[in-house]
């Protein structure tokens, strides 16, 4: 979802880079919170993941493919602001040293991929696990709906961009159903990736997942219960 | 069976494989990624708004468009370009995050042996 150069006029490109930069001031203080001895070194590879799984195009049908955005899965391994950091720093690089993703257009991208992105998928995921039991197990699928979700919303607001400030007379409508069509289909292998990491990492090491962290502490009390005492059904009203 | 430390993985073996598979996918598997155009890019071509990109000013650096300058390759161009990329990100990201962190003696004076899920 790079935006290039030229897409959107100065007015836009400079107010999306206004976003960005309060966005980015959010975060650096926000991260702070998040970030201690062991999940700095932590949160630094997740951003490199994000950057190498964003290399890796794949073919949503009709000569069109997709790549990971990955601000679903940086916030919940990572913690949310962590996570801004994370996809800003891919894009920042992407733009200066891959030519991927304009400069004048780097607001734009930060603010689509990197707060709305970001933004989106922690609000989901949250949402999720908020009305399902704090397990988990359900961290890595909650994780995966609000990847899901994250794509096709940025894709809306790019469009919402496109009609204010787009360089090119195209109808909006079309363009909006375009985008959310083809973005809902990437959001689906965004998903996909999105579940098998964060499972992957829940398995192994779920210290080091932020948003596992209240399943985690929930976990460890239920087992420090007093011994003896069957420790109570995870569901509280248990008789048929 | 493959865990040797009752079914921990340790931080630093867990880093190592991270970075590997990062590595490993932007320097080698993304040779296979698809190359067709991505989703904003189609949605572009096909309802007429892609000439009113501009070429990026960072067209000439030597690993635009995740290939490497003078290597003829594709393989190795690409995936020289992923690397050098991936490390660039993990030194920038990596350095502002250590940066950022909340000191471990702010906190260490008051609870010494802060727990790191005592195994089990």
């Amino acid at each position: 979802m790079h935006v290039p150069d030229g897409f959107l006029d100065a007015p836009t490109s400079l107010a999306t880079g206004v976003v960005a930069v309060g966005g980015l001031a959010l975060a650096l203080r926000g991260a702070r919170r998040e970030l201690d001895d062991r999940t700095a070194p932590m949160a630094g590879l997740v951003a490199t993941f994000v950057f190498a799984g964003q290399m890796m195009n794949f073919p949503v049908g009709a000569g069109t493919s997709g790549h990971l955005l990955g601000g679903a899965m940086a916030a919940v391994l990572a913690g949310p602001w962590t996570a801004v950091l994370c996809i800003s720093t891919v894009l920042l690089v992407q733009a200066l040293f891959m030519a991927d993703g304009g400069i004048t257009a780097l607001g734009t991208n930060i603010t689509l991929m990197a707060l709305v992105g970001v933004a989106v998928g922690w609000l989901v995921f949250k949402g999720v696990r908020a009305v399902l039991p704090n397990r988990l197990g359900i961290v890595a699928p909650a994780a995966a709906f609000g990847a899901l979700v994250s794509v096709p919303v940025a894709a809306t607001v790019f469009t919402l961009l496109f009609a204010v400030g787009g360089t090119a007379p195209v109808a909006t409508d079309k363009v909006f159903v375009a985008m959310v069509t083809w973005h809902t289909v990437i959001g689906i292998g965004e998903a996909i990736i999105t579940f098998l990491v964060v499972a992957s990492v829940v398995a192994v090491r779920p210290d080091l997942v932020y948003g596992a962290r209240s399943a985690l502490r929930a976990r460890t009390l239920e087992i420090r219960d007093p011994a003896g005492a069957p420790t109570t059904p995870s569901q509280s009203g248990k008789t048929a | 069976m493959s865990t040797p430390t009752k079914g921990t993985t340790s931080t630093r073996k867990l880093f190592v494989v991270f970075l590997l598979a990062a590595l490993l996918v932007a320097g080698v598997a993304s040779y296979y990624a698809s190359s067709h155009p991505d989703g904003l890019e189609f949605v572009a071509e096909k309802t007429g708004f892609i000439d009113s990109a501009d070429d990026s000013p960072a067209a000439s650096s030597p690993f635009a468009d995740y290939s490497t300058k003078g290597v003829d390759d594709g393989r190795l161009s690409g995936g020289i370009a992923g690397v050098a990329g991936s490390l660039i990100v993990l030194g920038l990201a990596g350095g502002l995050f250590w940066v950022l962190r909340r000191r471990e003696a702010d906190s260490a004076d008051a609870e010494q042996s802060t727990p790191s899920t005592s195994g089990g």
